[in-house]
C-alpha cells in the first residue's frame, strides 16, 4: 500500500507554534526563576508608591546614612535621610520605564527598517544599512551622551537618544536575519506565485524574522537600563529628587565610605535587574527554536 | 507533433556578474546559460539533464520570471511575457513550479492548508473557497485532509512535505509545471510513489511538465522528450526513447554509460567522463566540451557547433553531425549526416 498515514506523526493536531513555546518556556526552570522575578519588579514598577512602607521624598536631617537594619529603616537611608527600601521599590517604575521604551520603539523602527533594507536588497539595502553603519560606529554609551547632551537634559530627551542609540544594532539583525530568508525556496515559491512585496514580507518573511529580533532586542533590555542609569548619573537623565536607581547611585556615591552597603544598593538592583532580563532573553532564544 | 509549442525560449541567456575586487580586478561574468533556444510542447514531459552546474536549475528559474535573463524571451502560448498581451502575474498563474528541497520550500511557520491557500488567494480566491481546494489538493496527492491540513512542515515526512509541494504548485491551476530535481531529495521507494502520482496528476489535469533531474533513469521513466545540457547550452534534444537508444551527441553518450548498469558482466570498468566541467567563466573556444570529448579534433576548438536536426525531432549541437563543418567524421558539405 501507498498509504501515506504509515510515515504519520503521532500528532493528530499541531498545537501550535506559541502555544508550544510557552510549554517548552514552563519545562525552563531559569526561566521561570527569571519570569518571576521580572514579575516581581512589574509589579514594584506598577504599585511602587503602594509597596513603599515609607514617603520616598521625605527628608530627615537626623537620619542620614542609616546602616543597613536600622529601626524603621530596613535598607537604610540616603544621604538626605530618605529610606532606601522605599526609593528602590519606587524607584523601579522610572528605571524599568528608561530600559524598557527605547528598546521598545527601536524594536518598531529598527525592524522597519532592517526589513526594507533586507527585502530590497540591492542598492535600497546598500544605502540605508551604510547610514546604520554609520551610527553603528560610535560606542553606545559616547552616541548616547552625546546625543542626550545635544537634546538636552530631561526624562523625554534621554528617550529619544537611547531610542536612536538602539535602532542601528536591531536594523542590523533584522536586516541580516531577513537577507537570509528572501533567499528561502518558500520566498521564491511565493513569489512565483504571483504575489507582490507586501504580501510576501507579510505573510512569509514577517513570521520567520519577528523571533530573533524579538530575542536580540530583550537583550538590550539590560543595556538600556544601564545607559539609562549613566544617562541619569551624568544628570543628564532623571532630575533629583526622583528615584531611579542610577540617579540614586550617583548622589549615594560620595557615601562610599560612610556607608558602602547602602550605596551599593540601587547598583545592585541595576544588576539584578539586568542579569534577570539576560536570562530571561537566553532562555526565549532556546524556547524558540521549534526544531530541537 | 507538429502542434503548437506551450512554452517557446528563444536565445535565453543568463549570465551572472562577478564581483569586481577593489583593485580593478575581477568583473568577468558566469556564463549560466547561453542562449538556449527550445520548445516545450502541450501535453508533453520534457526532460532536462545535465551534471551540475551545466544550467540547469538556472534555466528553471529563468523560466519561472525568478531571475531576470541576460537576454532572451520566453514566449507562453503564443504571447511574450511580461508584455501587455500577458502580464507577469497572468503567465504566473499558469506555470509553477515545485523545488527540490522540500522542507526550505514550505514556510514553516504556514499550516499545510495555509500554504496551499496562499497562492489562489493572491489572485483574488475568498479565503473559505481557497481552503476547500487546499482540502481537495490535499486529497487528491493522497494526504488524507482531515490529518495534514492543519499541520506545520516539521511534523511531515519528506515525501509528504513533497506531495505538499505539488499540492501548492496545483493550486493555481497551471497549465505547465516545472520540477526542479523535485524527487532527487526522497528515498527510492518515496520516488517511486510521487514519480506515480505525477504522472497521474498530469493526466488529471492536463499538464505539461518541465522535468529537471540528474537522475538519467527517472528521466528517462517519465519523459516524453529529453535536453541534454553542458555549460550553459544545449547539446542534444530529442524524443526520450530515440535518445537513449541512439545518442548522437559525444557528451550524451558518456553521460548514458555512466548509468549503473544491473548486470554485474557489463559493469563499466573505466569512467565515461573524467575531471570537472570546464569554468563556465572561461568556457572553452568553439565546442565547450572539446576538452573533455574522444572526438575532439582541432576544428572543435575554433567552430561553434550549430543545433542540427538528424530526424524532424532529433537534434544535436556537434561537428561530427554538421555538414562540411570540417571535422573527419561530419559529411561533405550539403551531403547528409552521418
Amino acid at each position: 500500500m501507498t498509504s501515506p498515514s504509515l510515515a504519520v506523526a503521532v500528532l493528530e493536531h499541531s498545537p501550535g507554534y506559541w502555544r508550544s513555546v510557552l510549554s517548552r518556556l514552563l519545562r525552563d526552570k531559569v526561566a521561570l526563576g527569571a519570569g518571576t522575578a521580572v514579575l516581581i519588579l512589574l509589579i514594584m514598577a506598577i504599585l511602587g508608591p503602594l509597596l513603599a512602607p515609607a514617603d520616598p521624598y521625605q527628608p530627615s536631617m537626623l537620619s542620614r546614612l542609616k546602616p543597613i537594619g536600622s529601626a524603621g529603616y530596613l535598607l537604610g537611608s540616603d544621604e538626605l535621610g530618605r529610606d532606601m527600601l522605599s526609593r528602590l521599590i519606587v524607584g523601579a517604575r522610572l528605571s524599568l520605564f528608561m530600559g524598557l521604551t527605547p528598546v521598545f520603539l527601536a524594536f518598531f523602527i529598527g525592524t522597519a527598517i532592517g526589513l526594507l533594507a533586507g527585502y530590497s536588497g540591492g542598492w535600497v539595502n546598500s544605502v540605508i544599512m551604510r547610514t546604520v553603519d554609520v551610527f553603528y560606529a560610535f560606542p553606545s554609551v559616547l552616541l548616547a551622551i552625546a546625543l542626550s547632551g545635544a537634546l538636552g537634559a530631561g526624562i523625554f530627551n534621554s528617550l529619544i537618544s537611547l531610542t536612536m542609540v538602539f535602532i542601528p544594532p536591531i536594523a542590523r539583525v533584522a536586516e541580516s536575519v531577513t537577507t537570509q530568508v528572501r533567499g528561502r525556496d518558500y520566498v521564491e515559491s511565493a513569489r512565483a506565485s504571483g504575489a507582490n512585496a507586501f504580501t510576501i514580507v507579510r505573510v512569509h518573511v514577517l513570521g520567520n524574522v519577528l523571533g530573533p529580533i524579538f530575542v536580540y532586542s530583550t537583550s538590550l533590555i539590560a543595556v538600556s537600563m544601564i545607559l539609562a542609569s549613566g544617562l541619569s548619573f551624568l544628570g543628564l537623565g532623571v532630575k533629583p529628587p526622583e528615584p531611579e536607581w542610577g540617579l540614586m547611585l550617583n548622589t549615594l556615591r560620595t557615601a562610599i565610605y560612610a556607608q558602602p552597603w547602602v550605596a551599593a544598593l540601587p547598583g545592585a538592583m541595576i544588576f539584578m535587574t539586568s542579569i534577570t532580563f539576560n536570562l530571561l532573553s537566553d532562555s526565549l532564544r532556546s524556547a524558540m527554536d521549534n526544531k530541537q | 507533433m507538429s502542434a503548437l509549442p506551450l512554452l517557446r525560449i528563444k536565445g535565453l541567456t543568463k549570465h551572472f556578474p562577478l564581483k569586481k575586487s577593489i583593485f580593478g580586478g575581477g568583473g568577468g561574468v558566469v556564463r549560466a546559460v547561453d542562449s538556449i533556444d527550445f520548445d516545450v510542447l502541450p501535453g508533453e514531459t520534457l526532460g532536462v539533464v545535465g551534471e551540475s552546474g551545466c544550467g540547469k536549475s538556472t534555466t528553471a528559474r529563468l523560466l519561472m520570471q525568478l531571475i531576470d535573463p541576460t537576454a532572451g524571451e520566453v514566449i507562453f502560448d503564443g504571447a511574450a511575457v511580461g508584455t501587455r498581451d500577458l502580464p507577469l502575474k497572468a503567465f504566473r498563474r499558469q506555470v509553477q513550479m515545485v523545488f527540490q528541497d522540500s522542507y526550505a520550500s514550505l514556510n514553516p511557520r504556514l499550516t499545510v492548508e495555509d500554504s496551499i491557500a496562499f497562492g489562489p488567494q493572491v489572485h483574488g480566491v475568498a479565503l473559505a473557497e481557497a481552503k476547500q481546494r487546499a482540502h481537495n489538493l490535499l486529497a487528491r496527492v493522497g494526504l488524507e485532509p482531515g490529518r495534514f491540513a492543519a499541520r506545520y512542515p516539521h511534523e511531515l515526512s519528506g515525501g509528504q512535505r513533497q506531495r505538499v509541494n505539488i499540492a501548492r504548485a496545483l493550486a493555481l491551476q497551471p497549465r505547465v509545471v516545472i520540477l526542479d530535481e523535485a524527487v532527487s531529495a526522497l528515498d527510492k521507494s518515496v520516488e517511486a510513489q510521487v514519480l506515480n502520482l505525477l504522472l497521474d496528476l498530469k493526466d488529471a489535469f492536463g499538464l505539461t511538465y518541465v522535468f529537471i533531474s540528474h537522475d538519467l533513469n527517472v528521466v528517462r521513466f517519465i519523459s516524453d522528450r529529453v535536453m541534454v545540457m553542458y555549460l550553459g547550452q544545449v547539446v542534444e534534444i530529442g524524443p526520450a526513447e530515440g535518445l537513449f537508444e541512439q545518442p548522437a551527441h559525444p557528451y550524451t553518450r558518456a553521460l548514458l554509460s555512466s548509468i549503473p548498469s544491473m548486470d554485474p558482466d557489463h559493469r563499466t570498468e573505466k569512467p565515461a567522463l573524467s575531471g570537472d566541467p570546464p569554468n563556465p567563466i572561461e568556457p572553452p573556444t568553439g565546442c565547450r566540451f572539446h576538452t573533455r570529448c574522444p572526438e575532439a579534433q582541432a576544428v572543435c576548438a575554433q567552430t561553434i557547433p550549430r543545433l542540427c536536426g538528424l530526424t524532424s525531432t532529433h537534434a544535436v549541437a556537434c561537428l561530427m553531425y554538421e555538414p562540411g563543418s570540417g571535422h573527419s567524421r561530419a559529411a561533405a558539405s550539403g551531403g547528409m549526416a552521418a
